[in-house]
């Protein structure tokens, strides 16, 4: 026994079965404990509150919602609307990090001074004031509906939220919508066209008249071919509120505005990294080919840069969608607001309402990391 | 046997604390407060009236009260208190995980959470219903004009509810804007953000008077819900129970017989029956709780009777000025009822 004991390949064994079995006993006690204390104190337990009515009204909803609908889909809409943030925080922060990230390598001392500063001073105040922040400035500096400042009769801007109008959705309405994609798969085929000629006759084609062309093009003939009936229903002030057209809350545009600008310079400072770290060689090197700035920065530069910047952008995404949860400070309708939120303290059944919350965050975060993993694998250089 | 690899330090780790976790929260709130020497008691913290931190720092308010009550009849000393301020989504969990022993801030109470949520509600210290402010701009009389308006309101709370049914049997639509605190309500509906704020009758008064303007602020009539605001504390203990409900029934009936702060010294020596039961000069009414034999006169004594309360917190002494409608006693045309000491 004390032989084998001795042997370390038996002992590391032994001791990762201990701690697995460990593991598996504190976690069960946990569970266990939990239960019977729940049940001592007669708290309500199990799922079925999800098919309970909910009761109360939701302000933003991407689906029909009333106050007569179930748990279970105030569940449904506090993901939607958190994915919808996460969403637009990724596209827009993504952009304007690009950007600074850029700029902050200008040679033109003011541009790269105002980019460091930039990056220096949003980074370094906490997320939750910039919301709290933005939103009360969004608040105060907007005025009634009554008075809200207009442009051009269609879009309007208020302490109630930004209005723009919406199309009908109609026939020439949809045949728009699907002209465009057929566009974009165009222009996706014409590039690959072109990559391939380039290839093989060395000979540049100029997409981006094209790809302009088709974008524009294409629209209007189907427009014209669907009977040119597109309408749009266009915000009108009426009692207390406009009605028609869509509507952006100061909820979502001041947590939209505080996220992008907080993560975009993360994002920036990953970008300027990843070109820094392109070696000084490759850029001589692209230059003694001949090759002009622009040319050297895409062929050469960027395509390297990229791949060392991806990993942490991943980690600023992913941030991003769990930082989305401070929507609860301003009130914006995402799962922790009003599912964590409202929901728990309609049923009281905290256990398994936050254990559906976190599940919802790891299974985002999880499946957001798989793609862009993936996608970085891809783009690796690919050594053989 | 020596320890080479991490690992093995970990499983170590893991089954030591294994021994630690193995505690369950008792049922007997009573021996942990005596023990601990002060109440635990949840409150709001910033409802002018109900529970609020004065300019000396020191908690008041009718919620308040209650837990000074509470500690003066078990520890004979109303200081004895740590306040823990909650917000509404908070208030109700908090109790549940044994943060707090008593939670006393301005809940209603309601068949669901009585039932389903492991709580009591050891009665009523407040009978409110809710209610709507608007500005006096909008012109609106009544709360059958705000259809189609922006309505602020704090989440966690049977207001919201209230507010579903009330619009959807009016047939009317609303715009929810839902905050976490009343702090929070206040400033969206002064920015404009909405046009209504919704809440319990006697907060939209005490949340009016925190405005920069209250005068362009007015109630509407309408009171849509009942609201009966009490006491909660743990199912499962019913001495906890039984010591919280009696003295919310201690200060009822001290008023009753007109036993005052004032003149509870003087009273001692009165020759009413129902006043000696009252005050421990004769029966067991403290020990039968647990208590001591002059827990109702220490209430007394130092937090003073229900009228007393009332008044000095959101009655005529105080800013808010609120009549005592439903909450008169029940032999003067309201609900405070308490059954007799004996």
């Amino acid at each position: 026994m004390l032989t084998l004991l001795r042997n370390q390949k038996v002992r590391g064994i032994l001791f990762q079965l201990l701690t697995v079995i460990g593991l598996v006993a504190f976690l069960w006690y946990i569970g266990v404990n939990t239960l019977t204390n729940i049940e001592q104190r007669g708290i309500q337990t199990g799922f079925g509150f999800l098919n309970g009515t909910a009761g109360f009204g939701i302000d933003q909803s991407p689906i029909a919602y009333t106050e007569e609908n179930t748990h279970g889909r105030v569940f449904i809409v506090g993901l939607l609307n958190t994915l919808i943030i996460a969403m637009a925080g990724i596209v827009f922060a993504t952009l304007l990090g690009l950007l600074i990230g850029v700029l902050r390598l200008s040679k033109n001392w003011l541009i790269s001074t105002l980019a460091r500063g930039y990056i220096d001073f949003f980074r370094n105040i906490p997320l939750l004031l910039q919301i709290l922040f933005w939103y009360n400035v969004v608040l105060r500096a907007m005025p009634s509906p009554k008075q809200s400042i207009n442009f051009f009769d269609m879009f309007f801007v208020n302490n109630r939220g930004l209005y723009f109008p919406l199309p009908d959705y109609n026939t020439t309405f949809f045949a728009m919508v699907a002209s465009l994609g057929i566009a974009l798969i165009g222009i996706v085929a014409l590039n690959m066209w072109a990559n391939k000629r380039k290839e093989e006759s060395g000979e540049d084609f100029a997409v981006v008249p094209y790809a302009f062309g088709l974008l524009v093009l294409l629209p209007i003939v189907a427009y014209f071919l669907s009977g040119a009936n597109l309408h749009f229903s266009i915000p009108e002030l009426k009692g207390f509120n406009f009605k028609g057209g869509k509507t952006l809350s100061p909820e979502f545009l001041a947590l939209t505005f505080a996220l992008t600008i907080y993560t975009a310079t993360f994002i920036a400072e990953a970008v300027r990294s990843g070109i820094e770290a392109v070696s000084h060689g490759q850029k001589e090197a692209a230059v003694s080919l001949g090759l002009s700035p622009y040319q050297s920065l895409k062929f050469v530069v960027m395509p390297q840069a990229i791949r060392i910047a991806i990993p942490p952008i991943i980690n600023q995404y992913l941030n991003l969608i769990k930082n989305s949860s401070l929507a609860t400070a301003v009130g914006y309708p995402e799962i922790v607001t009003v599912f964590a939120g409202t929901s728990l303290n309609q049923v009281g059944q905290a256990v398994e309402i936050i254990s559906m919350t976190m599940l919802v965050y790891l299974t985002i975060s999880l499946l957001v990391s798989a793609f862009l993993n993936w996608f970085n694998h891809k783009m690796k250089i690919k050594e053989r | 046997m020596i320890f080479r690899s991490k690992l093995a330090k970990v499983s170590l780790a893991t089954i030591a604390i294994l021994g630690i976790c193995s505690t369950t929260l008792s049922a007997d709130t009573l021996g942990e407060v005596q023990k601990q020497g002060f109440v635990k008691c949840g409150v709001d913290g910033g409802l002018p009236g109900f529970s609020e931190v004065g300019s000396d720092g020191i908690y008041k308010g009718i919620d308040v009260d209650l837990c000074r009550a509470v500690a003066a009849g078990v520890l004979g000393d109303a200081k004895k208190v740590k306040y823990i301020a909650l917000n509404a989504k908070e208030r109700l969990t908090a109790l549940q995980s044994g943060e707090i022993d008593i939670l006393s801030r301005n809940t209603t109470w309601t068949q669901t959470r009585d039932t389903t949520l492991g709580l009591n509600f050891t009665g009523v210290t407040y009978y409110d219903g809710q209610g709507f402010m608007v500005n006096k701009k909008l012109g609106v009389k009544s709360a059958k004009e705000l259809d189609g308006a922006s309505i602020c309101l704090q989440t966690g709370t049977t207001t919201e509810l209230n507010v579903a049914d009330y619009f959807r049997t009016n047939k009317m639509k609303y715009k929810l804007v839902s905050y976490d605190t009343n702090d929070q309500v206040l400033k969206g509906y002064e920015s404009g953000r909405c046009d209504v704020l919704t809440s319990d009758q006697s907060q939209l008064y005490g949340l009016r008077i925190k405005l920069a303007q209250p005068d362009d602020s007015i109630v509407l009539p309408e009171i849509i819900s009942k609201e009966p605001l009490g006491p909660v504390v743990r199912q499962g203990d019913d001495k906890w129970f039984d010591i919280v409900k009696w003295t919310s029934y201690a200060m009822i009936t001290a008023e009753e017989k007109g036993v005052t702060s004032a003149n509870v010294d003087a009273m001692l020596k009165s020759d009413d029956p129902d006043i000696k039961r009252l005050l421990g000069s004769e029966g067991q009414m403290g020990e039968n709780l647990g208590l001591k034999k002059d827990f109702a006169y220490n209430i007394v004594k130092q937090v003073g009777n229900y009228g007393e309360s009332f008044e000095k917190t959101v009655g005529m002494g105080s800013p808010l000025k609120i009549a005592r409608g439903y909450n008169a006693l029940w032999n003067k045309g309201g609900l405070q009822y308490a059954p007799p000491f004996r």
